[in-house]
């Protein structure tokens, strides 16, 4: 579990850098884009890594999940969650389900056309064309919304689960932890802002 | 002070429990609270029906029999006490106070509030303990040099009493809390080195096979243990399954 969530939350920074590329510079984003889509070490290794990441995370958390729901057979009459534990650790199936919806979206809306443009229908690589396809999305505002949404429920997410997943593997010390749970809220927090700001830029500079 | 309880009543083990309502009144704000059940129970005794069962024992908090889910937490609302150093003084005239046994699979209900708490027993017999020569030359264990910090880390371990408080108040009813502090008293010390990672193995095998839930660090634990016992155990729990995990055959 906390080995996949520290892979998801490096892939997570990738994934940030390329998009915030395309705030800052046409040209590179695009370079960029054409790299990750036509390597093919990126392609037929480090794709199918993560999607094993992401499927083994998922699961993981529904079996842990389910055993640990089995582990109370009988709720309390009356609990008291919120006098000891934060909401977005109390939560983490939730957050965690609505992410794998938006994931769900997200490689039907963008990674299958993508896989049909470039090895099904067969086309040519064009390098030019990402910045273009990227502004095109986020002119449609019902996708922008999906993306803020989606990326507060991440926020919530890894508030709870970047200090976790240090917890888990046993990382723990009274010089680090303060550092890494400080580290890990501003993570939470500036990551997906930074999503939701790439988002709304686009839908913002790409309508006129 | 007047109040209404919701108590849990359950017969035995087999049968179907179910919350009943008792009105207590004169209730003095001196009391403990399991003073105040007692007064509870005199009164259901001169009324000819069955008392309330619930566990305790030394009643000044050292024993860890006393449990009881008290309005939605482990040991009522006060922080780092059990439930017979809970005072009355923390309730007010006509308030309704919900009462009810630790919740989990592996702690069954055997009568009312009283519990089965032996799957900790048997954690413990799985590898709590350092195997030592009994027959007469045992070394005395101050004649061994300890550094004070880690003397006094697993010290703060081994004053866990047991309760069961980490298991109730987790929504895992995860019992990591507890067989963490076990584990760190005995790993912290040379004289539990040399056992280290078999006991890491089997008691984490036995509390996994007891039926408690698993850790996933909201911390509850640690907020309602009366021992004031740390996470910080958990992760040394952690570390060392890791380590054994990957030396044992
Ligand atoms: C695919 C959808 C996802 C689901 C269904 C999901 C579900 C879960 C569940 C059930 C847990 C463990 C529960 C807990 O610790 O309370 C968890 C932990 C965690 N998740 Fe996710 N998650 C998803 C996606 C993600 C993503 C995309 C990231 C990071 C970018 C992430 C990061 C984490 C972290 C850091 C933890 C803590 C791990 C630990 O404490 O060992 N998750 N997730
Ligand atoms: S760790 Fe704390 S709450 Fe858990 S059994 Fe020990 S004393 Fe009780
Ligand atoms: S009765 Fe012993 S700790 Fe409460």
């Amino acid at each position: 579990m906390a080995l996949s969530a520290l892979f998801l939350i490096v892939f997570l920074l990738q994934h940030f850098i390329i998009n915030l590329m395309s705030v800052i510079s046409e040209d590179a984003f695009n370079s960029t884009s054409h790299f990750m889509g036509t390597n093919g070490l990126i392609q037929f290794v480090m794709q199918p890594i993560l999607m094993f990441g992401i499927l083994f995370h998922f699961i993981m958390g529904f079996i842990l999940e389910s055993k640990n729901r089995s582990a109370r057979p009988e709720k309390y009459a009356m609990y008291k969650g919120s006098a000891n534990s934060s909401w977005m650790s109390r939560n983490m199936i939730w957050s965690g389900l609505f992410i794998l919806g938006f994931l769900a979206f997200h490689l039907w809306d963008f990674w299958l056309p993508e896989m049909n443009y470039k090895y099904i229908e067969g086309n040519p690589a064009d390098p030019k064309r990402y910045f273009g396809e990227v502004q095109h999305m986020f002119a449609n505002p019902i996708r922008v919304i999906v993306y803020c949404l989606s990326f507060v429920f991440l926020a919530l997410h890894l508030l709870h689960g970047f200090q976790s997943a240090f917890q888990s593997i046993g990382a723990r010390h009274p010089k680090y932890t303060p550092a890494i749970k400080a580290f890990g809220k501003w993570y939470a927090i500036l990551i997906p802002a930074g999503f939701i700001f790439i988002a709304v830029f686009h839908f913002l500079n790409g309508n006129h | 002070m007047d109040l209404t309880l919701k108590i849990w009543r359950q017969k035995n083990a087999q049968a179907k429990g179910k919350m009943e309502t008792y009105p207590v009144k004169d209730i003095s704000e001196d009391m403990s609270f399991l003073e105040m059940l007692d007064v509870l129970n005199e009164q259901l005794i001169n009324d000819g029906k069955e008392p309330v069962a619930f566990d305790h024992d030394c009643r000044e908090g050292i024993c860890g029999m006393c449990s009881l889910y008290i309005n939605g937490q482990a040991h009522g609302p006060d922080r780092e006490i059990t439930t017979c150093q809970l005072h009355m003084r923390s309730f007010k005239n006509g308030d309704t106070i919900v009462i009810e046994p630790w919740r989990a699979a592996a702690f069954p209900v055997i009568k009312d509030l009283v519990t089965d708490r032996s799957a900790f027993d048997r954690i413990m017999n799985a590898g709590g303990f350092v195997s030592v020569n009994t027959s007469g030359n045992t070394i005395d264990a101050n004649s061994i040099p300890i550094p004070k910090h880690d003397a006094d880390k697993a010290f703060d371990a081994a004053t866990c009493i047991g309760c069961g408080a980490c298991v109730a108040s987790c929504k895992n009813a995860s019992a990591m809390l507890f067989t963490s502090a076990k584990v760190s008293q005995l790993a912290l010390l040379p004289q539990g080195k040399v056992e280290a990672h078999e006991r890491v193995m089997n008691m984490v095998h036995q509390m996994d096979e007891e039926g408690f839930g698993n850790c996933t660090n909201t911390g509850a634990c640690e907020v309602e243990c009366p021992k004031g016992i740390s996470l910080e155990n958990i992760a040394r729990m952690n570390r060392e399954y890791l380590s054994a995990s990957l030396v044992s055959e």
